[in-house]
């Protein structure tokens, strides 16, 4: 009798926390990850802090514009998942932070974003900046060798981090990720989850 | 005289055309849905293609060139740890009776420092060279930045 009431407690709990957590589909990274902050250079020129972007939710990208394959499917994939979205992509943001400060000036920067998507936002910064930003969120880069002609690739994080508009750290995406999950994850953040 | 001239140049189309389909008969590769990632300004672009080959031989690619970009190499992205890298491959084999695909976040044509800005729409030629020393044109169709595929 006593196993059969805890059991059923258990199970009430269960689908009690079901109903109160939000099920996401993506690695679900909340209270393991710091909280949206930075103050970097917009692509607009204008410094910008994470201030700027509560209300939204935001996902944040670590890339380099000299990188024609990984990063272009990454944002493309995201402009895809923004139009799925239709007017609610208006209350999410895409941040692209350079990881190639050297190379990736203001006007470069702005040129790239804008040929992507209208929510998506470049960032940069002293090389300093970047290092502590992708430090706070455990993002690895690293600069390859230079070639003849001057030119680098830079190694980079691949995942893309997702805050809800209060700026908690909520989910993680990766190249692995279907659209469809993060669109069901945008949305029940859109929603407030 | 004139019926002559004019069986003349009918037998010239002839003997042309036949020797076009004879070239084309000889290229190691099927090539299709070829596109360029155009991105803005003076930054590199990305070229993608599936490789088929008909043959009963693996077909060795090892090199591209084009007039419309400076330099062309042979890429390949990769993801291990969470971290997403770019390298350069010395070839690309394609089996007898395969194919091989260059696709966004796999083997890709690196297409570094564009002669002149390359026109959304616009088609450029980007010549394949293989092991043997045959080599191949290909038509690449020019695609904005943020599109997904050939067509999209
Ligand atoms: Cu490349």
């Amino acid at each position: 009798m006593m196993r059969v009431s805890s059991l059923a407690l258990l199970v009430l709990l269960g689908a009690c926390s079901s109903a109160a957590k939000p099920r996401f589909d993506l690695t679900n990274v909340t209270g393991h990850l710091p909280n949206l902050k930075f103050q970097l250079t917009a692509d607009n020129g204008k410094t910008m802090t994470a201030k700027d972007f509560r209300g939204k939710v935001v996902m944040m990208y670590f890339g380099y514009t000299h990188c024609p394959d990984v990063c272009p499917l990454t944002m493309t994939r995201m402009h895809v998942v923004m139009q799925q979205l239709g007017k609610l992509a208006d209350g999410i943001r895409f941040l692209f932070v350079s990881v190639d400060p050297a190379r990736d000036t203001v006007p470069v920067l702005h040129q790239y974003v804008t040929a992507f998507d209208k929510h998506d936002v470049g960032l940069t910064g002293t090389p300093d900046q970047i290092r502590a930003l992708a430090k706070r969120y455990r993002a690895a880069f690293d600069r390859g060798k230079v070639q003849k002609d001057g030119g680098y690739e830079v190694n980079h994080s691949a995942a893309i981090y997702i805050f809800d508009s209060k700026g908690h750290a909520r989910v993680l995406a990766t190249p692995a990720t279907s659209n469809k999950d993060l669109e069901h994850d945008l949305r029940l953040l859109l929603k407030g989850a | 005289m004139r019926m002559i001239t004019r069986l003349a140049l009918l037998a010239l189309v002839a003997w042309a055309t036949s020797g076009l389909a004879h070239a084309g008969v000889s290229a190691p590769l099927q090539v299709h849905d070829a596109w360029i990632r155009v991105l803005p300004g003076a930054l590199p672009n990305a070229g993608y293609a599936i490789l088929t080959n008909p043959g009963n031989q693996e077909v060795k690619l090892v090199a591209a060139r084009s007039n419309a970009y400076a330099r062309v190499m042979l890429h390949e992205s990769s993801e291990s740890g969470g971290i997403s890298r770019m390298h350069a491959v010395d070839h690309l084999s394609v089996p007898a009776h395969g194919s091989v695909r260059l696709a966004p976040g796999g083997y890709h044509l690196m297409l570094m420092h564009a002669v002149h800005p390359v026109k959304i729409g616009s088609r450029v030629t980007i010549t394949l060279r293989f092991a043997d020393g045959r080599t191949q044109d290909a038509s690449f169709l020019a695609r904005p930045a943020n599109a997904s595929g050939v067509n999209d």
